[in-house]
């Protein structure tokens, strides 16, 4: 088996790994839509080996091998900062919401004891273990 | 106070396993400010000061994951805002705050004309000294922000703090959780916002449990953080005062 039919080969593992985990809701399409894309480029690199000395000797570069490694060490670079950002996101959200959870436990316990003035002795306190 | 319809005060005291030291302060602060409220936001504490919060008459907001100091205070002005309060402070619960100074800070308010008071260590009162480069650390970030807030301020890290219902509702919608964003960022924030920032000084206390560091190493790293946190948040857009109304 040449080099090219095993990229091939692992490409096509790759989508159809993709694509089971989209099917299964284990990855969102936004997150799967770049891998999808970026392995239907290595395929067509794959089959058409002529495409990657084109684009070198288009980009300037000399040895095209080169070019493909520094393309991925850029895609990979930004999808890391765009999952930094989503993590960034996400961070903001849980804060969001346990605050409002702090603030209803203390709404819901106001509301359990309306209109008896006396606090009762047993708050809603996450530390009554004893 | 002045003879003005009276004016609701909430205390707000970040908690993140503090049952040790946080019965004292709430005891003093029914002592200097009895007409206050208090409220204790616990941080996510492994410890029992929820329980000791409570005994102890105050109110306490369980956040159920430990966010740092940012969550809290913002989930505090929150609670602030949505009760109607006009005035909040926020105070430390290690007991390096005298409750005894909060008047002082809330006059400042209400006959000074500030929307946020700091107390400030460093402003000429106590006999609080950080040395080597904390202290410049400390310095710089005062000179700076003193030139932002356009008033002389010597104390930015202090996390002891009195506003009013324009900053409470500033703060309650955004007040960082980033490193540093619960004492420089948020000054920058309302200053920004056009708030008034005024500095009262004030005796720090040794604290009561926990020593402070003073590895330079860690000073150091405070110094980079610092700058970092003070020029990412003076290169941030200005965030507009939020409406009443919203909450």
């Amino acid at each position: 088996m040449n080099a090219y039919a095993t990229v091939v080969v692992v490409c096509v593992v790759l989508v159809l790994a993709l694509i089971f985990l989209l099917r299964t809701h284990r990855i969102r399409e936004k997150y799967a839509a770049i891998w999808i894309l970026l392995t239907i480029a290595v395929l067509l690199i794959g089959v058409f080996p002529q495409l990657a000395y084109w684009l070198s000797s288009l980009a300037g570069v000399r040895t095209p091998s080169n070019l493909v490694f520094a393309l991925a060490i850029l895609v990979l670079l930004a999808v890391a900062i765009q999952l930094s950002v989503e993590v960034s996101n996400l961070e903001e959200e849980t804060r969001t919401l346990a605050e409002e959870i702090a603030l209803l436990r203390l709404d819901v316990y106001d509301a359990a004891h309306l209109g008896s003035a006396e606090r009762t002795p047993h708050p809603p306190t996450t530390d009554d273990d004893a | 106070m002045l003879s003005a319809p009276p004016q609701r005060l909430l205390v707000i005291i970040p908690a993140w396993n503090e049952q040790e030291t946080i019965p004292a302060v709430i005891t003093e602060l029914h002592d200097c400010v009895p007409d206050a409220d208090v409220l204790v936001v616990n941080d996510g504490s492994t410890d029992h000061t929820s329980r000791v919060s409570w005994a102890m008459g105050a109110r306490v907001l369980e956040l159920p994951i430990n966010l740092g100091v940012g969550g809290a205070m913002r989930a505090g002005y929150t609670y602030a805002l949505r009760q109607g309060y006009d005035l909040a402070v926020q105070l430390d619960a290690d007991g390096q705050h005298d409750p005894a100074d909060v008047p002082r800070l809330i006059a400042a308010i209400t006959t000074g004309g500030a929307d946020v008071v700091i107390g400030a260590r460093f402003a000429g009162v106590g006999a609080y000294a950080a040395n080597g480069p904390r202290r410049w650390s400390m310095r710089f970030l005062s000179m700076v922000l003193s030139r932002v807030a356009r008033t002389r301020l010597t104390d930015t890290t202090s996390g002891f703090k009195a506003s009013n219902r324009r900053a409470i509702r500033l703060f309650a919608f955004n007040y960082p959780a980033e490193y540093l964003g619960d004492t420089v960022e948020s000054l920058v924030i309302a200053s920004r916002a056009g708030l008034t920032i005024r500095q009262v000084g004030v005796a720090m206390r040794p604290r009561a449990g926990g020593q402070p560091s003073h590895s330079p190493v860690k000073a150091a790293v405070f110094l980079l953080r610092a700058v970092l946190a003070l020029l990412i948040a003076l290169s941030r857009p200005t965030e507009p005062l939020p409406t009443e109304g919203i909450a």
